[in-house]
């Protein structure tokens, strides 16, 4: 099953690479992963998703709090969250496809942020599925580029992740 | 008062306690060994190898409760150093290494024996630490030696590039650690506890299985008044061996692929288990659906969580340091009304006796042949089972675990998650640094002792009167067992042609060499090695060269598809 894990670890060289090489040592998927710095600047929150059975789930959950740099661990999908990720596209919009681009982005309420004679930048965020969806309702063949964050998440309401 | 880098580092060591720090000089580390060479309290002993280094700070730290400590140089040094890092990662011995590194400057221009340390150690180290700024440097090094020995121990590496070394600072030892993302677990849940006491109790074939964890912990009397209380049988793991006196009669001897019959069917027919710092390895319960199908209940007390329910799930889970847990449980089990169900308990221990009946480790002896078993067996009866023993790896260790029965923790020294070949000697040399006046046998075969031979060099330098064992075969006998079962007995390059004289390699290295080719030799050897209380000397057992280690669980099997000796 797929699980966003969020956690938070001590902003310190070398620290990305103890997770990552975690999951790569132990053979965890990883379907993305984001970092950056927090409001403490000694702190970087990471979100990453996953997949895997149960059991694998409650080892990353455990060797992922056994890392000396990590201070806390948040499974997201163990109750309400909410999950964003913002992908930019660049597009061929030229003739009548620069029409259609353009509905279609307002309809998935994208924002156009580059413009030239033949192309467009879209930007958009949502949940992964709605980014997918975007790009299956375009034509293919008009994709030039995309390029995506991977999801951030946090809990809902009084769900809080901090030290 | 300003101190450079490297006098803070040995300042540090002072501070710890550590009496030896075991290593190999290079450029990156030269202002360290000046200042080691400036003053007495801290001792330095040149290895000949840096994996030796490692192993040696190893064996101190696993027949002490102490912290080992190594020193390497950069590059070449912190890569030598990586096998024994590794090996004492997986049986999570504490130590600190501390390797040098090029100067800040330099670092990631490929400079003259440049390696990133911190990368290359990462997956194989509790922590590590590159100390950029050398006012970081003292409470990184009281870091390091806190992370090394709490929780579950391991090995945490500091690597001081050049410069930090060369550069002062005003020096403070902090007297206290803080890291608030690291809070070992060292009290159990009460609660669970409880619940662990009353499936004790209600055990009708209560089994208790302890491993390294036992040791670690310094846990072994706690756990053998557990044993006794519950009136369990109890098996130790390879690296839990001398956690219970195998000499008691509720020891049902090591467990696994090598495991006596009445351990592993004790494992595979309770219906309690309690598994004491053990963490269900391969090697231990072998294929885990086969273990899985039969249901038994599970207590898993260890202080790594992660350890539990890993390979197998269980029904209670204790995290906590092992003597603190098995303490409380003791208190509650004392406390408690109800005693064990002692008809129950009757019909089982007669189950493991007939088990017992077996008689998995029996071998035949032979007038012709030294059988290896035999030498072991000997070495138990002159050493009067009071020797440490560090061994090297492969058959011999097996043999070793079997036969010499260790009663006391501390005293088996073995490499038994890596499997490292090399391990035997060096670590038997940390071993004799720390208890000078005991009597330390390292046994091993002709493969592996040559991995780390040049250490008879240093055994020289520092006068460590080892007694090597060396079952000679002629074969990297493990390797050949597994050819014989499960290759057609196609010896792939597993026959040793060309060995050396080891009573002259031994001769040449300044020490006594004894050649022992007959089986009524084999005792007056050992006599005659024993008594040379202040020599090493190394004993060249010619043996049997086609003997296999029994009783065998083939890799992927369950641990009741035993291969006896007499099956064959």
């Amino acid at each position: 099953m797929r699980h966003i894990i969020s956690l938070l670890m001590a902003n310190e060289a070398g620290a990305l690479s103890r997770v990552s090489g975690l999951f790569s040592a132990r053979g965890y998927n990883i379907e993305s992963l984001t970092v950056a710095p927090t409001e403490d600047a000694t702190l970087s929150r990471m979100t990453i998703v996953t997949s895997g059975s149960d059991e694998v789930i409650e080892q990353i959950n455990k060797q992922l709090n056994k890392l000396v740099d990590v201070v806390s661990v948040m499974d997201l999908s163990d109750g309400d969250h909410i999950e964003r990720e913002l992908m930019l596209v660049k597009v061929r919009a030229e003739g009548a496809d620069r029409e259609e681009l353009k509905r279609m982005s307002d309809i998935f309420r994208g924002r156009v942020i580059d413009v030239s004679d033949k192309t467009y930048t879209i930007e958009l965020t949502g949940a992964g599925s709605k980014l997918d969806s975007f790009l299956q309702a375009i034509d293919r063949k008009l994709i030039l580029e995309t390029v995506r964050t991977g999801a951030s998440g946090i809990g809902r309401g009084e769900r809080i992740l901090k030290i | 008062m300003e101190l450079t880098g490297a006098e803070i580092t040995i300042r540090c060591l002072q501070e710890e306690g550590v009496e030896y720090v075991f290593g190999y000089p290079g450029g990156a580390v030269l202002f360290i060994y000046d200042e080691l060479f400036k003053q007495e309290t801290v001792k330095h002993v040149l290895v000949r190898h840096e994996q030796a280094a490692v192993h040696a700070a190893d064996g101190y730290a696993r027949s002490t409760d102490k912290v080992g400590v190594a020193l390497v140089t950069s590059g070449p040094g912190v890569t030598n150093a990586v096998t024994g890092i590794a090996t004492a990662y997986m049986d999570s011995i504490p130590m600190v290494v501390i390797s040098g590194q090029v100067p800040t400057s330099f670092i990631g221009e490929d400079a003259f024996q440049e390696v990133d340390a911190v990368g290359i150690t990462r997956p194989c180290v509790k922590h590590n630490f590159l100390v950029k700024d050398v006012k970081d440097l003292a409470s990184t090094l009281k870091k390091a030696f806190y992370l090394a020995k709490s929780g579950r121990p391991g090995p945490v590496l500091v690597d001081i590039p050049k410069d930090v070394s060369n550069t002062k600072t005003a020096f403070e030892y902090p007297s206290t650690v803080n890291i608030r993302s690291y809070h070992p677990q060292v009290a159990g849940d009460a609660n669970l506890i409880k619940q662990a006491a009353q499936m004790l109790l209600e055990a009708k074939r209560p089994m208790v299985y302890a491993g390294g964890g036992v040791i670690l912990s310094d846990a072994a009397k706690q756990l053998t008044d557990l044993v006794r209380l519950i009136d369990a049988p109890c098996t130790n793991t390879l690296m839990g061996l001398g956690g219970y006196p195998a000499s008691d009669k509720q020891f049902v001897g090591m467990l696994g692929m090598h495991g006596t019959y009445e351990a592993n069917m004790g494992m595979q027919n309770c219906d309690v288990l309690l598994a004491v710092g053990a963490r269900f390895d391969d090697r231990v319960i072998g294929n885990v659906a086969h273990f899985n199908s039969v249901p038994r209940k599970i207590i898993h007390l260890d202080i790594d969580p992660a350890s539990i329910s890993k390979r197998v799930k269980v029904d209670v889970p204790l995290v906590g340091d092992v003597a603190n847990v098995l303490g409380e449980l003791i208190k509650v089990l004392k406390s408690s009304k109800q005693k064990p169900d002692a008809a129950a308990h009757k019909d089982w221990w007669k189950q493991i006796d007939e088990w017992r009946g077996a008689n998995s480790l029996v071998y035949k002896n032979s007038s012709e042949l030294i059988k290896p078993q035999f030498v072991i067996e000997t070495l138990h009866k002159i050493t009067r089972g009071d020797a440490y023993v560090a061994s090297d790896v492969g058959q011999h260790q097996m043999w070793a675990a079997q036969y010499y029965k260790f009663d006391q923790p501390r005293r088996w020294i073995n490499s038994g998650g890596l499997g490292t070949m090399g391990f035997g000697l060096p670590a038997a040399m940390g071993v004799q640094l720390a208890h000078p006046d005991a009597t330390v046998a390292c046994v091993t075969g002709e493969g592996s002792i040559q991995m780390n031979i040049q250490e008879l060099s240093t055994c020289k330098q520092f006068n460590l009167p080892i007694k090597i064992i060396a079952l000679n075969n002629r074969y990297l006998g493990m390797v050949r067992q597994w050819q014989e079962f499960f290759h057609g007995n196609r010896y792939s390059q597993s026959y040793m042609d060309a060995l050396p004289d080891f009573v002259k390699v031994a001769e040449a290295y300044g020490h006594v060499g004894i050649l022992v080719e007959k089986p009524s030799d084999v005792e007056g050897a050992l006599q005659e090695a024993f008594a040379r209380k202040d020599e090493l000397v190394f004993l060249d057992f010619r043996t049997d060269s086609t003997e296999n280690v029994y009783p065998m669980v083939p890799g992927g099997r369950g641990l009741s598809e035993v291969i006896l000796a007499e099956d064959l």
